[in-house]
This record gives C-alpha cells, structure tokens and sequence, in this order.
C-alpha cells in the first residue's frame, strides 16, 4: 500500500456556518492529491470522530471562526483517544487567538492555522508531517 | 447620449490618444499587464463617451426619486436625512447586549442591530448538546421572551427602528418584539424594524439551517404576511447579499443571487398568499456587502435599484412606486479585514463605507478594526461609528446626489454589472427558480469557484491584500481583545431553568400544538408564535415543532 494517498477529514464542528475556508481547503486538498471527505458545516464532536474512524483517515481538519474551538477541538482530539484513534493526527484553523493555542496544542491538537496561512503553506505541511497509514 | 458630431470628434480624439499610449508603453511597460477590480472583472485603462454611448437618459438614468432610481429613491438625498447609522451589535447576555446598544445610543447611533449567538441562530436553546461551548461568543444569547424583555430595556420600542439578523427562528424572535411591545402597551402599528428572515442565502451562503427551501420559504411567507395585515411600519425580509459576498462571491454573483432570491420570494407571496404584489413589496429591504473594490461597489449598488425598479414594474406588474425603491442596508467587507496589522482595517472600512455612501445606501454598519479577531471593543466600535459620521458631517460627500452620476466608467461600469446579473437571474429561470437552482447547488458552487480563484489569486500575489503578501511585518501589534467568558453559559442555562420552572407547563404545551397544528393546516404561524412566545415557549421548543413538522435540513458539504 505504498503509494495509499493521504486521507483527510475536514469538518466543521459546532454552529459556525462559515466554511469559506474550509471549502476552499477541501479543493486545494483535492488539487493537491489528497482523498477528501468534507462533511459540511454543523458536525458535534461525536459525528466527527465517528466518521474518521468510519473512513479510516489521517488526519482530521477542523475548521472553526465562532470562538467555540476552545470546547470543540479539544472535544473531537479526546473522543479520538477515547476510541484509541489517537494516530489519527488533528489539526484545526480559524480565528484563534493567541492565548488559546497552547491549551489546544497540550489538548492533543498537532498544528494551528489562523489567517493569512497560504493554501501552499498548509499542504506543505501535510506533506511532511502526515504519512499514509497501513 | 451624444450626438454624432460629438462621437466623431472623441473618436478621432481617442486615436491620437491610444497612438500615444502605444508609444508611451513601448518605453515605459505598464506596471502590469491585467488590470482588474477585487472581482477579476477587467477595466479598461480609460472609460469615454463612446461606452455610454447606447444610455437612454430618461429611461436609464434620470432623476433621484424617479424611474428608474439609479440616483437614488429620495428626491432629496442625503440633505433631507442622513443614511440611518446602524451598528450590529450583539455579545454574551442579554444583560451585555443591552448596555452596549445604550453606549452606541449615545454615541450618536440612530438605529439598533441585534446579533444573536449561534444557538439562538440556528434555533437551539443554550443548554442543547448541539450549543456547547456557543453561547453568547458571536452575539447575544436568547432563549425565551424573558431574555428579550432584559435585552431591550430601556429601549423606546416607539422611537427606534431595531434590525434582528435572524433566519431560521425568525418568526419566534418577531414574535417576542411584537409581544413585548404588546406588553409595553404600544400597538403593532406604531413599531418599526427589520427582521432578516432571508433563508434562501442561508443555503447559499451562510448556512444558518434549520428546514428545507420550500418550507422555509413557505414560514417567509408567513411573516411577509402577518407584517402587510398587522405590522405595517416592519421589513419582514432584509434579502441579503452580504453573506453571499462574504462567502466568496464575485460582486455580480452578489448582486444577481441577491435579486433573484427577492424575486423568488415575491413569486411565493403572491401564489401561496394571492397578496397583489403592491400590497406588500414597499416592505421588502435589501442588505448589501461593501467591499474594497470602490467602484465596482458604487457600480453594483446603483445597479441593484435599476434592476430592482425594471424587475417590479416590467416583471410583476406593479404599479405603485413604492414597490420600485429598493431600500437597502448596507455592511463593509468583514472578509477584506486582516487580523495581520488590524489598524490599517480603519482605512479599508472607511473607504468601503465611502463606496457603500456614493452608491446611494439607506443605512450602514461600518466593521470595528478588531472584528475579524473578536467581538469589537467598545472603542473600536466607536472609531467605526465615528467613520460614519466624519463622512457624513466632514467629507461634503453629501452635498449633492448621486455625484458620480454621468461619469463615463462609472456608467459603464453600472451597466455591465447590470448586464451581467440579468443573464444570471436568467440563467436562474431557466432552471426553475432559486428553490431549484439552490437544490442543484448551482449558486454554491459559482461561489465556490469564486472563492477558491481569489484564494488562489491572493497566495500568488496577482492580488493583493497588504499586511498579508505585501508590506508584511513581523510586529505582533496588541490590540484590547474583548472575549466573552465561559461563564457566560452557565448563567444562561441558570436563567433558562429558572423560567422552565415557572412557566405554565400545560399551556406551553398547548401552544406548541397550536403552532404545529397550524404548521399542517398551512395557516400562518405568526399569532401562534406570538401567543407561545408570551407563554414563555423557548426558541428551540418553536424550532423543534418546524423540525419535526417539515424536516430537518443539513448541509450538503460541498465544494
């Protein structure tokens, strides 16, 4: 399976309806060779989790601008662990202060990508930090 | 326009002109080779009398307050009243909310603009699984009519037009303003405001969801219905743009989706109602984006009354002039703001207010410096609010209508946009109408090709937006960060249990049937609202019996 492409989750868990972001993401990550799942706008923690584990993938994007990602990342990076999906890496972006990042970094969360992030920026980083699982 | 001499002599004019450019060029290239507005769309290097040349002045231009009201709806201008200064404000308690609308009251602001939290958006209560870690974070938190009499005390529900941003919940957060002016004693006749109540832009664009388009239209109607009969002085529907534009949209995209989903609605009111369309289309209002593209934005918001005025008169058949003025509110570009060097956002919003001003707007948000990082600040809400004012009482914009009016581009430029959104609202015809171009995902998906283009465009440098890949620095600039505590909704849930017990639970009960049974009848829901409301009924319980009664809507996802 050495040639598996890298499958992504992008979700948008909570209320926050805007997904500019995460719709442009999902296309970039298409363009870039990634397999795609996005699941649209309005996901709880538990349908999150659940569909990662469902589509077996690497990672699980989150995208969030309402200032509810101090409950929910953390939400969705536990109940992975819970359910002993922890080599599924997390990463989350959207408006997130300064203040936030380390207590979502100790939460389990890998990466955090705030505006101004280029698309390039972000793939990049998927390519050298995410590697097809077996 | 011109006669043929003139022509003749600009156009022997514009070669001598364009002969020199080539040679000028040769030595000196331009500083590049494309130029385009914020929406790609290309613009000429200069603009004369041959591109107007086809303008008929009186049915394409003509005079403020007349056919078509390209110059605008008041036959005074800003001379007889400045555009009303309304700021969207909204954040953690009612209890909050209610001393900032104050503090803006007397700062000078002269309309209200509620924004509610995300549960209260989206029809939940603060104490749902689904509104965790939500309440009261992008706008105020309100679960029942307790709430709303804390939000609004103070307030002289008489004197003061008040706008709620609410969509899916709308007829429960209109019926709590209308039962609470009951309760203050003052008839529904004499209230005035806007209710945003616009769901088709929600599937478009913002995703507030709750029902499918067709019931969801069908609760529009609804309260379209109830304000003609009951609520004269109310907008029962501000059809939105702004969303549309902030998710990624082009500034045709925003104009031609925007009037179609009003024409969409009028459809509606006129089959489902049989209400002739003068009976209640005075009170249809319009909410549109500014953006950083100055005159694009002048260009779409003349653009938007023409097509409007030529829409109702030659597409409906009305016939009282009040249904031809497209009355509009507009909002400065939330999405054109950097988080990178926040106080050069001051200088994109008052430009974009400029723009939003020379187009002709009724009423106007500006965007604080440190909204695309938090809720706003008192005091940057008030350098927001002061932009309004020095443009209105320092800048002598307002002297005189419609100034730009017979400029050779921004004529151009208005027709183009024009031209451009009637073949999309045709294209939208063909289809079927909004409902089903929507069910096709065909306005999401022109976004999205918008959206990602810009992305694309923004990364590469082709466009530019500085403090992000221009003039980048790396000076970290703190700016006072307002946060909303968690704290915040545990009181909410205290105060929401506290009126759970109180309540007559029979009658709550009682008039959730109501309004269920009238939601199977396909009777107006609004009385019902109303009188569910006044027994204390939650927004989620009205919510819970649309969910169940028409189905629940999720987002598709795509992209």
């Amino acid at each position: 399976m050495a040639d598996r492409k890298i499958r992504i989750l992008l979700a948008k868990p909570g209320l926050d309806g805007h997904d500019r972001g995460a719709r442009v993401l999902a296309r970039t990550f298409r363009d870039a060779g990634f397999e795609v799942i996005y699941t649209g706008c309005h996901q709880t923690p538990e349908q999150i989790v659940g569909a990662a584990i469902q589509e077996d993938v690497d990672m699980v994007g989150l995208s969030c601008l309402s200032g509810a990602h101090r409950y929910l990342f953390p939400a969705v990076a536990q109940q992975l662990q819970e359910q002993g999906a922890d080599d599924i890496t997390v990463v989350g972006g959207g408006i997130i202060p300064e203040q936030d990042m380390q207590p979502l970094y100790d939460a389990g969360l890998k990466a955090l990508f705030t505006p101004g992030a280029t698309l390039d920026s972000i793939v990049d980083w998927i390519n050298e930090n995410i590697k097809p699982r077996d | 326009m011109f006669t043929e001499e003139l022509l003749d002599k600009s156009s022997t004019m514009r070669k001598k002109w364009e002969d020199e450019v080539k040679k000028t060029v040769a030595k000196h290239a331009d500083q590049k080779e494309k130029w385009t507005t914020v929406s790609d769309l290309e613009i000429k290097r200069l603009y004369g009398p041959e591109d107007i040349k086809n303008m008929d002045f009186e049915k394409d231009i003509g005079y403020p307050g007349q056919y078509p009201y390209l110059r605008g709806n008041q036959v005074t201008g800003y001379r007889g009243k400045y555009w009303t200064f309304r700021m969207f404000a909204g954040m953690g308690s009612a209890e909050e909310t209610n001393q900032r609308w104050h503090y803006l009251l007397n700062s000078g602001q002269t309309g209200l603009s509620t924004a509610f939290d995300f549960p209260t958006l989206m029809g939940y209560d603060t104490d749902s699984p689904k509104a965790r870690g939500e309440c009261g974070k992008c706008g105020v938190a309100i679960d029942t009519i307790d709430d709303f009499f804390t939000l609004i005390k103070g307030i002289p529900l008489a004197n003061i037009t008040t706008s709620m941003t609410i969509n899916p919940p709308a007829t429960a957060l209109w019926a709590m303003y209308c039962a609470a002016a009951e309760i203050q004693g003052i008839p529904l006749t004499k209230i005035g405001g806007t209710i945003q109540n616009d769901m088709l832009k929600e599937f478009i664009a913002q995703k507030t969801l709750m029902c499918p388009p067709e019931p969801s239209v069908k609760l529009i109607s609804d309260t379209v219905e109830f304000g003609t009969k009951y609520v004269p002085r109310w907008n029962t529907i501000s059809i939105s743009g702004y969303h549309i534009r902030e998710a990624g949209a082009t500034a045709v995209q925003e104009l031609a989706f925007t009037l179609r989903d009003g024409m969409e609605y009028v459809e509606d009111v006129i089959a489902r109602k049989g209400l002739h369309v003068d009976e209640f289309a005075p009170r249809l209002s319009f909410f549109f984006n500014s953006h950083i593209d100055f005159f694009e934005e002048i260009a779409k918001l003349r653009a938007a009354r023409r097509i409007w005025a030529k829409a109702m008169r030659e597409r409906y058949g009305s016939t009282d002039e009040r249904s031809w003025w497209m009355r509009f509110h507009t909002q400065t570009a939330g999405c054109s703001l950097t988080a990178q060097q926040p106080y050069n956002n001051v200088i994109r919003t008052a430009t974009e207010a400029l723009a939003a001003i020379l187009g002709g707007t009724q009423s106007l948000h500006t965007n604080s410096l440190d909204e695309v990082l938090c809720l706003p600040s008192d005091h940057a809400v008030q350098i927001a609010l002061r932009t309004q004012q020095i443009i209105a009482e320092e800048t002598g914009v307002v002297n005189t209508i419609d100034p730009l009016a017979g400029s050779y581009f921004v004529e151009a430029l208005t027709n183009e946009m024009e031209e451009k959104a009637w073949d999309y609202i045709h294209k939208i015809d063909d289809m079927g109408g909004m409902v089903k171009a929507i069910e096709k995902g065909f306005p999401q998906m022109e976004i999205s090709d918008a959206a990602y283009k810009y992305q694309r465009q923004i990364d590469s440098g082709e466009k530019i937006m500085i403090g992000i890949n221009k003039y980048n620095t790396d000076e970290d600039v703190e700016i006072p960060f307002l946060e909303i505590d968690d704290s915040v909704e545990k009181e909410q849930i205290e105060r929401l249990n506290a009126v759970r017990r109180k309540r007559d639970s029979r009658k709550v009960r009682e008039c959730l049937d109501d309004i269920r049974t009238a939601c199977k009848k396909g009777e107006n829901v609004m009385p019902y609202c109303i009188e569910a409301v006044k027994s204390y009924c939650s927004v989620q319980e009205i919510c819970d019996v649309y969910r169940e009664v028409y189905g629940e809507y999720r987002d598709p996802g795509m992209y």
